[in-house]
């Protein structure tokens, strides 16, 4: 029987499954197969706080969503297409989303009366015909299919029922017409010690592959050309890896000592692990006793002329609260990073959201000024990582950087930055030329960005003391005159204010005056751009602003605004970046709040402004 | 740091700010020994870091003309781990409080103390909160009346040299505020061992808690209620050393110096014995032992930030010429034409 090829743009599969099922890294190889081919592509994780909830449990689905285009994308999409699950609780939660007419491909050996009782299942939904009429179901005995390929290997049964992945991945490079090479390549890396591992895996993989080419159950196969990506050297890129890189980049280019401190918190200790394993480039890290000591190390090490970094999630921003304000005091430069997730509390620790904005803003006591950017994509962390250390130096601040769960773990096609075309990073300790009439001026200041001179321990001549107690003009000494105290406050947000004038003109995707300005922060960007696009091509006056910088906000946004009917704020929080721009702009802005536990979808976007337009 | 050190004298550690403890506070005792040590330490003024928290005692850095920072409540430990860390060449000492470094900060402390940086914390006891006016403290007496505590305090104090054994410090000592050669000595083991010291000053707060070690410094009493100790020399006390500690099986006991006993028969200090310190540390504020005071416990140990380094020397060894370019290049890469 012969088969047919279809050419389609744009391809969304979700990989779910049981926790213990290998996922993440079911979609991980996927994902790095479809990135070498050439599409464009966006990633999106989702898996569950527990370790090892119960097998088979609802609790226990761990997925793994890609999108691949042909086109420029900026999302991991919002409904698939394709629906791999593993056993019937990762059906169970998932059917609801996929696409209407999409496909679902089953591992038909999981669906015992155990696992399905355990998903809550009456009746087995792959035999009881209920999905006929929505989806085309593939129900493939996967287990007992690499239970065969594998049956002279000697390996305990439960070793090559773990393979099934592998099966399932085979089967998935066969109906999107991908090479295994880069797989069995990094199979024979990975397991370099376990020979039979390696080879259960390749013919687990194989079998799938030649399931899907032989047998007459699958008929078609789809193609997604190369995307028009801008010439150059590309990888894929994972989004707290590309922020240790941005860390490590400021690290190289500044010529200053990196010291990372830390505590693990979920999804921040990517970070500590990658820079962990960095030591040839001198990096220290410093894993603490607790958040707080995270952060108060790498103040003292900033106090000492190392750039000081902390990254963590809010329950540890929550923590770090005090320590941000004495380096907004002692005026030292501290890089702290926020992988946001769901809260309060513990929240949704695994989830993403951006509901941390308002706590960097203004969570900590005094007025205590910080500058706050955020990334908007995977690959973006590694640029405002960079751009993170560099102001924090430049100004002698503390800088928030916000990324979040989905960034984070998120990835996408990333062309190569070259170091030496980064911004500029030099750095200039204070010495004995600073001395004014043989004193030494802890707090005297630049013209231009008010920091104070950065005058580090060893420094002959310039021994001096600074401390969380509000400090006289000039001489940094204990004071508590009003009128001083008055200045200081007012010098201190006036220099965070002053880093706007490092912006340039803010990029207005679109026209520059219309019917709806989307405004957005974060990683909603590629939902938001990718509603603007497709409302746009609907002939609707809408256009799109994406800012970096939520602190200072850039100068030129008032003017921007004003220029549009309606403007929308989508956010995965209850209303923050809003209740900004309301004050600051007095704009009647409308908020697009959805709190899930995951991104925003293109489509909601587009909603809520045809609802705006009427 | 091969060039001669310099010449300096008490003046040059002392900084053009004005002292503001209470007049008759212990610590001024514990700043004029500090200063007078300090020029005969060896070290580049430069590269000496004074650390603290918050307190009375915390507002020591901004006396020593010294690099100093006062940082926040509790959290001088690790912001002087994050100093010693970034340069280990610097000597770095920490000023805490019984408040500061055992009930806010206790957590440091004591992470401090088992991962072995070389630094030098100086816990001011008084035994109270002076800062804040006079509640109790995790060093205070059960049953102390305060004004937080009108009825008397409820919780079993800290010991904090136990504390300090047990959390694996290479380092305990004590001192008084009142014994200025002895702390003068003190000041200058915690600065000749190499790893984390842990020196107790028992300090008076003459507004909130006047009196607290008045038995151990008194003329009349002194020399009854503290064991100086000596590294192999016996545990005698009293004002002719009549009296000594030695072990009754597994339990110290206070012996008269006589018929019955002889000097063989006491206890002879070990500084490398963990036990003897452990013995020694528990002998505080119990009514029929002398407080001992001196150093209890002394042994080598690597420190973290050596640790830190050999790391990184090995990896830098393994991988020369490192650049975040070649990781940034690294992985599965493709080219758009």
């Amino acid at each position: 029987m012969s088969k047919t090829t279809k050419q389609v743009d744009e391809v969304v599969i979700r990989f779910a499954g049981d926790s213990g099922d290998g996922m993440q890294l079911t979609g991980g190889r996927f994902t790095e197969t479809t990135a070498i081919v050439g599409n464009d592509l966006s990633t999106l994780p989702d898996f569950p706080a527990e370790i090892r909830a119960p097998a088979g449990s609802l609790a226990g689905v761990s997925a793994f969503q890609i999108k691949f285009s042909s086109k420029d994308i900026h999302t991991p999409g919002d409904k698939p297409d394709v629906l791999v699950a593993m056993n019937p609780a990762a059906l169970k939660v998932h059917q609801k989303d996929i696409a209407p007419g999409g496909i679902i491909i089953c591992n038909a050996n999981a669906f015992t009366p155990k696992n399905l009782k355990f998903a809550g299942y009456e009746t087995n939904p792959i035999e009881d015909k209920t999905l006929d009429d929505y989806y085309t179901l593939y129900s493939v005995e996967m287990g007992k299919m690499v239970a065969l390929a594998n049956e002279d290997l000697g390996l305990p049964p439960k070793t090559i029922e773990r393979t099934k992945n592998f099966f399932a991945l085979g089967l998935l490079f066969w109906i999107y017409d991908r090479p295994m090479e880069q797989t069995q390549d990094w199979l024979k890396v990975k397991f370099a010690k376990k020979p039979d591992i390696i080879e259960a895996n390749i013919r687990a993989m194989d079998a799938g592959y030649n399931y899907g080419d032989t047998t007459e159950i699958f008929t078609t196969r789809y193609t997604v050309d190369k995307a028009n990506l801008p010439s150059g050297e590309y990888r894929n890129v994972v989004g707290n890896h590309a922020l240790s890189m941005g860390l490590a980049a400021a690290a190289e280019r500044s010529k200053i000592g990196l010291f990372y401190g830390g505590y693990p918190i979920t999804p921040a200790s990517d970070i500590l692990h990658t820079l962990s394993a960095w030591k040839h480039l001198g990096i220290k890290t410093f894993q603490a006793e607790d958040e707080i000591a995270g952060v108060t190390a790498a103040i003292g090490a900033s106090f000492t002329g190392n750039l000081g970094v902390t990254a963590t999630s809010g329950p540890g921003i929550a923590l770090k609260c005090e320590a941000m304000g004495l380096a907004v005091i002692a005026e030292l430069p501290l890089v702290v990073i926020n992988v946001q997730r769901g809260g309060p509390s513990t929240g949704l620790p695994t989830k993403t959201e951006q509901s941390d904005l308002m706590q960097a803003m203004y969570g900590r006591n005094g007025e205590a000024p910080m500058p706050v950017l955020a990334s908007s994509t995977p690959g973006d962390c590694f640029y405002v990582a960079y751009e993170a250390c560099r102001i924090a130096v430049k100004y002698m601040t503390p800088v928030m950087l916000l990324t979040d769960g989905y960034l984070a773990n998120g990835s996408e096609p990333w062309q190569l930055p070259k170091l030496e075309e980064l911004p500029d990073f030099n750095v200039t300790f204070a010495d004995e030329s600073n001395l004014a009439d043989g004193q030494f001026l802890a707090y005297a200041r630049d013209e231009k960005t008010m920091a104070r001179p950065w005058a580090i321990p060893g420094t002959k001549n310039l021994e001096h003391r600074i401390g969380g107690i509000e400090k006289e003009d000039l001489t940094g000494n204990v004071s508590y005159d009003p009128d001083n105290h008055h200045y200081m406050v007012e010098t201190r947000a006036k220099k965070v204010d002053s880093i706007a004038n490092e912006f340039g003109p803010t990029e207005v995707f679109g026209n520059p005056s219309g019917d709806v300005l989307i405004l957005s922060w974060g990683g909603t960007k590629g939902a938001c751009r990718s509603a603007c696009e497709f409302l746009q091509a609907d002939g609707k006056k809408v256009s799109h602003v994406h800012l970096r910088w939520i602190n200072p906000l850039p100068k030129d946004l008032g003017e921007i605004l004003i220029k549009f009917k309606h403007v929308l704020i989508p956010e995965i929080n209850f209303g923050q970046l809003i209740k900004i721009i309301r004050s600051e702009f007095l704009v009647d802005a409308k908020g697009l709040n959805l709190v899930r536990g995951k991104p925003i979808s293109s489509s909601d976007i587009q909603e809520s402004v045809n609802a705006l337009i009427g | 740091m091969t060039d001669a050190v310099k010449t300096y004298t008490k003046k040059d550690f002392t900084s053009d700010q004005a002292v503001r403890w209470c007049p008759g506070c212990g610590d001024y005792a514990i700043l004029a020994q500090t200063q007078k040590v300090f020029p005969d330490l060896g070290v580049d003024k430069e590269n000496f870091v004074f650390i603290s928290g918050i307190g009375c005692s915390s507002r020591f850095p901004y006396y020593m003309d010294t690099y100093g920072f006062h940082t926040i409540h509790g959290r001088a430990s690790a912001i002087a781990s994050g100093v010693k860390l970034a340069n280990p060449d610097l000597s770095v000492w920490v000023v805490t409080g019984d408040g500061d470094g055992l009930s806010i900060g206790g957590n440091h402390t004591i992470h401090l103390l088992r991962r072995n940086l070389d630094i030098n914390v100086m816990l001011f006891n008084n035994r109270i909160y002076g800062l804040t006016k006079g509640q109790y403290s995790p060093t205070s007496e059960v049953g102390k009346i305060t004004k937080s505590t009108p009825m008397g305090s409820l919780d079993t104090p800290f010991n904090p040299l136990t504390l300090a054994l047990g959390a694996g410090a290479t380092f305990v000592s004590r001192t008084i505020d009142k014994q200025t050669k002895h702390m003068q000595a003190m000041i200058m083991r915690s600065h000749g061992h190499k790893g984390t010291s842990f020196m107790e000053i028992y300090q008076n707060c003459n507004i909130f808690n006047d009196g607290a070690f008045a038995q151990l410094t008194d003329k009349e009493t002194k020399s009854d209620t503290v064991l100086l100790l000596e590294n192999g020399e016996p545990m005698l006390f009293g004002a002719e050393k009549q009296k000594g500690v030695r072990l009754d099986g597994n339990t110290p006991i206070v012996v008269e110096i006589g018929d019955k006993w002889g000097v063989d028969d006491v206890l002879v200090h070990d500084e490398s014995d963990y036990v003897i310190a452990s013995l020694l540390s528990n002998m505080t504020y119990q009514p029929d032992f002398p407080d001992p005071i001196g150093v209890l416990y002394a042994i080598e140990a690597e420190t973290y930030e050596d640790r830190m380094v050999a790391q990184i020397d090995l990896a830098i060894e393994k991988k020369p010429s490192g650049s975040i370019q070649d990781i940034l290049n690294s992985g599965d890469t493709w080219v758009v034409d």
